[in-house]
């Protein structure tokens, strides 16, 4: 079944390491190990991605006629609000950051934990309790707000509950500031001997990047629920204009987080990325610094172009001017990575394996993503296209295009790592090509059909808009096969998966330096780092290209 | 029908084409990059496959030439989209001097238009070819947003503001208009149909019947009067407010020294939270009308408000310092 090649007998599990250290419920409930948290994390997101899914696949069913096929309008109103908070703000916005982040910062840069072990525990538990208040909400009466929350809708009008909604998003942004602030005392205090900014890798920039956002965006946010929660239940007045409030103010406040936690989805992604290319190319990546500049460049500019959203609420002209100018200016250090990815491949040894079918799949599908992110920018095509399919489609291309692929592509690549074990590479392969093509036949027509005219959240459409919808829903079942697939096979080879070994593919990174899966607490000893990252050729150690090394599989570290 | 999908819809306002060349302009450039990037991941894919199990790759670090040259030709490229669809919008958020204004209300979930004459209608909306038509929207509850394909515009429709849009229909024929702006239960279905018709057919169909409709002016004239505005603000400016002839259009000089002009948003705010803006040499004495006046009746007011533009200005006692061309 599987294509990989058989390993030499020598590869065994490690006797002892963190996920058969200690047995039990309460050793899981209770563990302050960051890869048991990262664990916890990966089950419960991908239970939230799950109940997202269910409601898309509802909503893509339900747009099948244009009179709408399957839901009455109050419920595909639900349907499509409650997809988008469990997917946004419960499944996207930690799945890199706590999953993989979690899992990996430690080890990239030779640390036996994060700064504060206790806290990330915390930070979990936090995001259950705020991921309860919201499947409250979903289960009494369910949300009809759109995940936007936009005033006095959400404040006043609407019958639905949205107050749990509001209180769960709430106190899962604590979640997402204590995790923030963890990485970024971890990465700024514990990194090894010999581990300095510079040999950081690519992915550990970004998620110092994303950090940040954490910790200066995420207040907003919750301040800004809040005072819609409070509107609702107390009839003041912030943002009900008959209670002389002011309904623009919430979005100001709205999006001053949510643009920048469009990046906060994006950049662990890119990070992940930027990890697998120069594997699966074996060489250093191009332009090293510009990558890592490039990321925090994204999180700071990503600050000051919010009232993009806005451009047809009657904001100034001038206000429109300069937000559309800094749209343009972000846009920028993205296409600076899309750039120095693709080079990279240049004179490189690039093979075909799973990871890196995502990695290129990502730089299409962002690619794209971004692009069309120019148009939104432009404010004479905004005035047509705004809150139309087009910005489905965008935001999709790069969140579920682009995050998503990075999310997977990333777990396959840290699978071995993180459980010991392979998962079959010939089904893994082909899961990635049903993904790509499922994607952009569920996507693209929406650019069409949000040119045409289409109109966003709508349960019924003019029949002229029905041939491209039921492309996208067709496109749709191939995507569902698509996420299906790699949950399965995933599962399937914790168990019965060949065993991995310390670094299968082989990478430079500290975290293949150490077993698989590694020791509760990472290294036997502090590493120390002598190598600069993404280097090949001074790695005697990886067993490439050497004559005395083994011919069938990379040899062990040095140890 | 279906089977013929245009990439483009209908064009029918002067918007239109500007609108659409930018998307031509835009694609054009998206499709050469997403291609280049295409064609060289491909290329490189193939090209430098892994030969051998051990093989390594070239280890290139970096270039500084081609990182500047990546940074600017983007650059430059953004500026000009930029600028280009900066021009469109300032021309689309600016309306001509001499428009035909019509009222436009939102309501969960339904559109309510009142034509200059007074002529209502629900969910359809008639206009002449080739005129600067304007609409003047507000909305009664949530945030809705008036949309026209074929027009290309787009318009939020915010409670406690008055917002504005203009266009100029060039095409004779019938249009479906959208709410575009989620707003509740029946968002998708608060749509409906704009007619385009020749000048001569519009004002054969304006006067053709009132149905009783009262003119917004007459509506406005009453309401000034019965809610006692008239008391004060007296025409030959020697009220203890000032007279409000020639008011709209024009620039009125406020108690601080600033000047503003007179324009829908400035008389619903003046009404509505009277003591925001103090003209100069007058005491804050209005009483606010928030709450007392429907979105309706604000927009009849201003009906009659704009119809005094044309009225003598009085040597003193005026609101306006330099009324606006009429
Ligand atoms: C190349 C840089 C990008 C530019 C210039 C850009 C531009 C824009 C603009 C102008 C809008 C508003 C469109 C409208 O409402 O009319 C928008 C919407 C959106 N963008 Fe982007 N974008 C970019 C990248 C991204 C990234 C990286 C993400 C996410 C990871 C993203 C996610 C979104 C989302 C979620 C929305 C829609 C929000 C909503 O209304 O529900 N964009 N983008
Ligand atoms: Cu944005
Ligand atoms: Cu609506």
């Amino acid at each position: 079944m599987s294509t990989t090649p058989p390993k030499p007998p020598g590869y065994q599990l490690p006797e002892e390491h963190y996920l058969n250290a200690t047995y039990g419920i309460r050793s899981w409930l209770l563990t302050t190990d960051h890869k048991r948290i990262a664990l916890l994390y990966l089950a419960s997101v991908t239970f939230f991605f799950f109940i997202g899914g269910i409601f898309a696949t509802m909503i893509r069913i339900h747009l099948l006629t244009p009179a709408g096929y399957l839901v009455t309008p109050e419920t595909y109103n639900k349907l499509f609000t409650m997809h988008g908070v469990a997917m946004i703000f419960f499944f996207l916005i930690p799945s890199i950051p706590a999953v993989l982040g979690n899992f990996l910062i430690p080890l990239m840069i030779g640390a036996k934990d994060v700064a504060f072990p206790k806290l990330n525990l915390l930070s979990w538990y936090i995001y259950i309790t705020g991921g309860c208040f919201v499947l409250y909400s979903f289960a009494t009466g369910g949300l009809d707000t759109g995940w936007t929350f936009y005033t006095p809708l959400s404040s006043v009008y609407s019958n639905s509950a949205v107050t749990p909604a509001v209180i769960g998003i709430f106190i899962n942004g604590f979640s997402s500031i204590l995790t923030g602030l963890n990485f970024v005392v971890t990465i700024h205090t514990m990194r090894a001997p010999g581990m300095t900014w510079f040999r950081l890798p690519l992915f550990v920039w970004a998620q110092y990047s994303t950090s940040i956002i954490f910790i200066l965006g995420t207040p907003v946010i919750a301040i800004t629920l809040l005072l819609a929660g409070l509107e609702r239940m107390f009839h003041l007045g912030f943002f009900n204009p008959a209670l002389g409030g002011d309904p623009i103010l919430f979005q100001h406040l709205f999006w001053f987080y949510s643009h920048p936690a469009v990046y906060i989805m994006i950049l662990p992604a890119m990070g992940v990325i930027s990890e697998i290319i120069p594997t699966f190319a074996r060489k250093p990546i191009f332009g090293y610094t510009f990558i890592a500049a490039s990321s925090i460049a994204i999180a700071v500019i990503g600050f000051f172009v919010w009232a993009h959203h806005m451009f047809l609420t009657g904001e100034s002209t001038y206000a429109a001017l300069a937000f559309s100018l800094l749209s343009y200016l972000v846009a920028i250090p993205s296409a600076v990575k899309v750039f120095n990815w693709t080079s990279t491949l240049y004179k490189g040894s690039i093979s075909y394996d799973t990871p890196m079918l995502y990695a290129l799949g990502f730089i299409g599908l962002f690619l794209i993503g971004g692009l069309t992110g120019l148009f939104l920018a432009c404010l004479g095509l905004d005035i047509h296209i705004h809150d139309t399919y087009f910005v489905v489609a965008h935001f999709h291309y790069i969140m579920v295009g682009g995050a998503v692929m990075g999310y997977v592509g990333g777990l396959h690549f840290w699978w071995p790592k993180i459980t010991g074990k392979l998962y079959p590479e010939f089904l893994a392969r082909l899961a990635a090509v049903i993904l790509f093509v499922g994607f952009n036949l569920t996507f693209f027509p929406q650019f069409i059909l949000g040119y045409l005219g289409m109109p966003r959240r709508y349960h019924n459409y003019p029949p002229e808009f029905q041939v491209l919808n039921v492309m996208s829903t067709a496109g749709a079942s191939i995507l569902a096969l698509g996420y299906l697939l790699p949950m399965i096979y995933l599962t399937w080879s914790m168990r019965y998966g060949k065993v991995a070994g310390r670094n299968p593919w082989p990478a430079t990174g500290l975290e293949w330096t150490t077993a698989s899966p590694p020791l509760t607490e990472n290294f036997d000893v502090t590493p120390v780092v002598d190598w600069e990252p993404y280097d090949y050729k001074n790695r005697p150690d990886l067993g490439l290209q050497t004559p005395t090394a083994p011919t069938l599989a990379p040899a062990h570290g040095d140890d | 029908m279906q089977s013929q999908l245009p990439f483009y819809p209908d064009q029918a306002s002067n918007f239109a084409p500007s609108v659409d060349s930018l998307m031509t302009f835009l694609i054009l450039v998206s499709v050469f990059f997403s291609l280049a990037i295409t064609a060289a991941i491909v290329i490189f894919f193939f090209k430098f496959h892994r030969k051998s199990k051990n093989e390594i790759g070239v280890p290139i670090h970096g270039d500084m030439r081609l990182e500047v040259l990546w940074i600017v030709v983007p650059a430059i490229l953004s500026l000009a989209m930029f600028g280009w669809g900066a021009a469109v919008y300032v021309d689309f958020r600016h309306a001509p001097l001499d428009t035909l204004d019509i009222y436009v209300v939102g309501k969960q979930w339904m559109w309510k238009v009142q034509q200059p004459n007074g002529r209502r209608e629900i969910n359809e909306l008639h206009v002449p070819v080739g005129r600067d038509v304007k609409l003047v929207l507000a909305s009664e509850d949530v945030i809705h947003d008036f949309f026209v394909p074929a027009f290309r515009v787009k318009m939020d429709v915010v409670p406690g503001h008055y917002n504005t849009m203009w266009f100029r229909p060039t095409k004779a024929g019938h249009y479906e208009f959208f709410c575009s702006q989620y707003c509740g239960t029946n968002h998708a279905v608060m749509g409906g149909w704009v007619t385009v018709m020749e000048p001569s057919e519009y004002a054969a169909w304006l006067s053709g019947s009132t149905g009783g409709d009262a003119n917004p002016v007459t509506t406005g004239e009453k309401l000034f009067a019965e809610k006692a505005c008239s008391t004060c603000h007296l025409s030959n400016g020697t009220g203890r407010a000032p007279s409000l002839n020639g008011v709209y259009g024009g620039t009125v000089r406020l108690a601080d020294g600033s000047t503003v002009t007179a324009d829908e948003a400035y008389i619903r705010e003046s009404i509505l939270l009277s003591n925001a803006k103090i003209v100069a040499g007058y005491q804050p004495l209005m009483p606010s009308f928030q709450g007392q006046l429907t979105e309706e009746d604000i927009m009849s007011l201003t009906a009659y408000i704009k119809s005094l533009q044309s009225q003598p200005v009085p040597a003193t006692g005026a609101g306006v310092i330099a009324p606006g061309k009429k």
